[in-house]
C-alpha cells in the first residue's frame, strides 16, 4: 500500500455566497437612500409654492372685499354723482369769480364799540421814586405781564435800586396797586422778556450792562442766571433782550443789545452764570453804504437803540441805532468786527448787511410785521411811523404820528394792516393801513395826564388787550374794540399789495 | 365635468363683476378729483343716507364732524323748503362763513359736501 499525499481542492463556496449576499444587501441599502431624500425634497418644494400662493391670494381677496363692500352700501353712487357734479363745479367756478360778498360783515356778536381802560398797574414804591415803565412783556401764556422799571431820562451813571414787578391778570382778587412778584435789582431795569415757552422765566437787562434771568417761580432768590461783572458784559445800557432758539430742539439764548454797540448771545450756564456764546458788534467803517450816502454820526462804534428779529427768517435781525441808522443784520455772518476788542471771550463779529436810508435822530422801536416777511416799522424822535420793505432801502410808506417823540410801534397780532404806535404826548395812536389815510383809526389815552407812554405790547394770547406803560410808572391795559382785532375780508392780500405795490 | 364648468363659470361671473366695480370705483375717484382739482376747494365728502360717510378727502376727526353737523342742516333745510309749499324741494344749500364756502348737493340717498374757501 502506497501512501500518497492527497492534496485535495478547495472549494470556492464562500466567495460566491458572499457575493451574492453582498449583491443583495447594497441594492438593499442604495434603494433606501435614495428614496428618502427625494421624499424630503419634495416636501420642501411644496412648502415654498404655499408661501407665495399666500401674497396674491390676500390682495385677491381684499380689492373684492372693498368693492363689494361700497357696492353694497352705495348703489347708485355713480349716478348720484354724475348727475350733481356739473351744478357743484359750476357753483365752485361762479363761486371763486364772486364778488357778492366783498365788504359784507355780519353783526353776530355784541361788538366792542368802545375801548375800556380794562387795568391801571401801579406799584407803590416805584411811584414814590418816580420810576419810569421801561419795558413790558407777557408771558406765552398771556396771563401775565411783567414790567419793569427804571429811570431813563438822567444820562448818569445811577446805582439806583429798581423793581421788576408782575401781574396775573386772571387771578381773581387782583390788586392793581400791589403786584403778585416784585423782583428787586441792583440798577434800573431797561427791558424785561418773558421766556417763549416757560411761563415764569423773565430776561432783563440793566443799567450797568448786566444781563439776568429771573424765574418768578422761585420766592427765595428768583436769580436764575447772571452775567454778573465779567469783561464780557456790556459796559452800557442794555436797551434790549431777546429770546433766540438755539440749534436744539425748545432751548434758547438769550441775546442782549446795549448802546456800546455790542449783540451778545448767552446761553445759561452752571452755577447761575450766563455764559458768552457769541458776539456781534456794530462800527462804523463795516456799516453797508446807504443809497443816499448819509453817513453815521457819532464816533466808531453805533450805539443800538432797538432791535427786532424776523419772525420769518431767523437769520436775519434789525438794529436801530442812536444815530438814526436802520440796518438788516445776519446771525450768520462771518467778518470779524473793526473793534478794539475788550477782553471778550468771543471773536466779535459785524453782523450789518443793509442800511435803510437813515434817520434824524434815534431810532426807538423796530417791528417787524407778523404777516409779512418783508415788512417792518421804525419810529423815532421824528414823530413818524415809517413803513419800511427789507428789499428797498427807502421808506414804502411815511405815516405822522405824533408832534412829539414816537417810543414804541408794534403791530397788531390779529390785524394785518393794523399797528399801534406810542407817543411821547402820552396818547398811542392806532393806524390802519387799509384805509389809505394818513390819519389814525383811533386814538386811545388822551385823559392819562399827558406822560410819555415808553413801551407798548399787544397781548400774543387775548389780541384784545394791548398794555402800554408810561412815564408815572403806571402800566394801562386797554381792552380794544371788535374793530381793531377781528381781521376784515381780504387784509393779508391788501397788505401784500403794499409790499409790492409800492415797491415797483 | 358639470362641477368643474359651474365653478369656471362662477369665476367668469366673478371676473366680470369686479371688472364693472374697478371701473365704477375709478369713475367715483376721478369725478371727487375733477370737484377737487376746482379753485379754493378744500374737501369734498359723500354722505350716504344714515349720514355715515362713505368718500372723504378730508381727515377723520374733520370728516365726521362736518358729516354730523351738515346731515342734521340739510334735512333741516329739506324739511323747512318742502313744509313751506309740499310741491317745491331743496336741490342745493350752500353756506358762506367767514373762511369757508360749504356747498351741499343732496339726493334721496346721498349728500355731497364741498368746502371752499371763501376769500381769494
Amino acid at each position: 500500500m502506497m501512501f500518497t499525499d492527497e492534496t485535495s481542492e478547495s472549494v470556492a463556496v464562500e466567495s460566491q455566497w458572499r457575493r451574492s449576499h453582498e449583491l443583495k444587501q447594497e441594492s438593499k441599502s442604495c434603494q433606501t437612500a435614495t428614496l428618502k431624500s427625494a421624499e424630503v425634497g419634495a416636501q420642501a418644494v411644496y412648502r415654498s409654492e404655499s408661501a407665495t400662493q399666500t401674497d396674491p391670494h390676500s390682495q385677491l381677496s381684499q380689492d373684492p372685499h372693498l368693492t363689494r363692500h361700497s357696492e353694497l352700501e352705495s348703489p347708485g353712487l355713480v349716478d348720484f354723482l354724475n348727475r350733481v357734479t356739473d351744478v357743484v363745479i359750476r357753483e365752485l367756478a361762479k363761486n371763486s369769480r364772486s364778488h357778492a360778498f366783498d365788504g359784507f360783515e355780519v353783526n353776530w356778536e355784541d361788538q366792542n364799540r368802545t375801548v375800556l381802560c380794562i387795568h391801571c398797574l401801579q406799584y407803590c414804591e416805584a411811584q414814590q421814586r418816580k420810576l419810569h415803565v421801561t419795558s413790558l412783556s407777557w408771558n406765552c401764556t398771556g396771563s401775565v405781564i411783567a414790567c419793569a422799571f427804571g429811570h431813563t431820562d438822567d444820562g448818569d451813571w445811577t446805582t439806583e435800586k429798581s423793581f421788576v414787578c408782575t401781574w396775573n391778570l386772571n387771578r381773581r382778587g387782583l390788586d392793581p396797586k400791589r403786584p403778585d412778584v416784585v423782583i428787586d435789582a441792583a440798577t434800573s431795569v431797561m427791558c424785561v422778556s418773558f421766556h417763549p415757552s416757560r411761563p415764569s422765566l423773565i430776561a432783563g437787562g440793566l443799567y450797568n450792562g448786566e444781563v439776568v434771568v429771573w424765574d418768578t417761580s422761585q420766592t427765595q432768590d428768583p436769580v436764575l442766571a447772571q452775567t454778573g461783572m465779567s469783561p464780557d458784559t456790556h459796559r452800557d445800557p442794555v436797551c434790549q433782550v431777546y429770546w433766540v432758539p438755539t440749534g436744539r430742539r425748545g432751548e434758547f439764548a438769550v441775546l442782549s443789545a446795549g448802546s456800546g454797540g455790542r449783540l451778545l448771545l448767552w446761553t445759561i450756564g452752571e452755577d447761575s452764570k450766563l455764559v458768552l456764546s457769541s458776539g456781534y458788534a456794530l462800527s462804523s467803517q463795516q456799516l453797508p453804504q446807504s443809497s443816499t450816502g448819509a453817513k453815521a454820526r457819532g464816533g466808531s462804534t453805533v450805539g443800538i437803540s432797538s432791535l427786532d428779529l424776523s419772525p420769518w427768517d431767523r437769520d436775519v435781525f434789525l438794529v436801530g441805532s442812536e444815530g438814526g441808522l436802520v440796518l438788516k443784520c445776519s446771525f450768520s455772518a462771518t467778518e470779524v468786527a473793526a473793534v478794539t476788542p475788550d477782553g471778550e471771550s468771543v471773536t466779535l463779529r459785524a453782523p450789518a448787511q443793509v442800511s435803510y436810508s437813515p434817520r434824524c435822530g434815534p431810532v426807538h422801536d423796530l417791528h417787524c410785521s407778523p404777516f409779512h416777511r418783508n415788512l417792518f416799522l421804525s419810529v423815532g424822535t421824528d414823530g413818524f411811523a415809517h413803513l419800511h420793505s427789507l428789499l428797498q432801502p427807502q421808506p414804502l410808506m411815511s405815516l405822522r404820528v405824533s408832534d412829539s417823540y414816537v417810543f414804541a410801534v408794534r403791530w397788531s397780532p390779529t390785524r394785518p394792516l393794523l399797528f399801534a404806535a406810542a407817543t411821547g404826548e402820552g396818547t398811542v395812536q392806532i393806524f390802519d393801513l387799509g384805509l389809505m389815510s394818513l390819519r389814525p383809526l383811533a386814538t386811545i389815552g388822551q385823559d392819562s395826564g399827558g406822560q410819555p407812554i415808553y413801551c407798548l405790547e399787544f397781548n400774543p394770547r387775548l389780541p384784545q388787550l394791548l398794555a402800554a406803560g408810561n412815564n408815572n410808572g403806571t402800566v394801562n391795559i386797554w381792552q380794544l374794540s371788535t374793530e381793531l382785532t377781528e381781521q376784515g375780508l381780504r387784509e393779508a392780500a391788501q397788505l401784500e399789495q403794499i409790499a409790492n405795490g409800492v415797491a415797483e | 365635468t358639470l362641477y368643474i364648468f359651474s365653478k369656471l363659470f362662477g369665476t367668469v361671473v366673478k371676473i366680470s363683476k369686479a371688472r364693472e366695480w374697478i371701473a365704477r370705483e375709478t369713475e367715483v375717484e376721478e369725478t371727487l378729483k375733477r370737484i377737487e382739482s376746482r379753485k379754493g376747494v378744500i374737501g369734498t365728502i359723500v354722505v350716504n343716507a344714515e349720514g355715515i360717510p362713505i368718500r372723504t378727502t378730508l381727515d377723520n376727526s374733520t370728516t365726521v364732524q362736518y358729516v354730523g353737523l351738515l346731515h342734521h342742516l340739510a334735512m333741516k333745510a329739506r324739511n323747512t323748503v318742502r313744509e313751506l309749499d309740499p310741491q317745491n324741494d331743496l336741490t342745493f344749500l350752500r353756506v358762506r362763513s367767514r373762511k369757508h364756502e360749504i356747498m351741499v348737493a343732496p339726493d334721496k340717498d346721498y349728500l355731497l359736501i364741498v368746502i371752499q374757501s371763501s376769500g381769494d
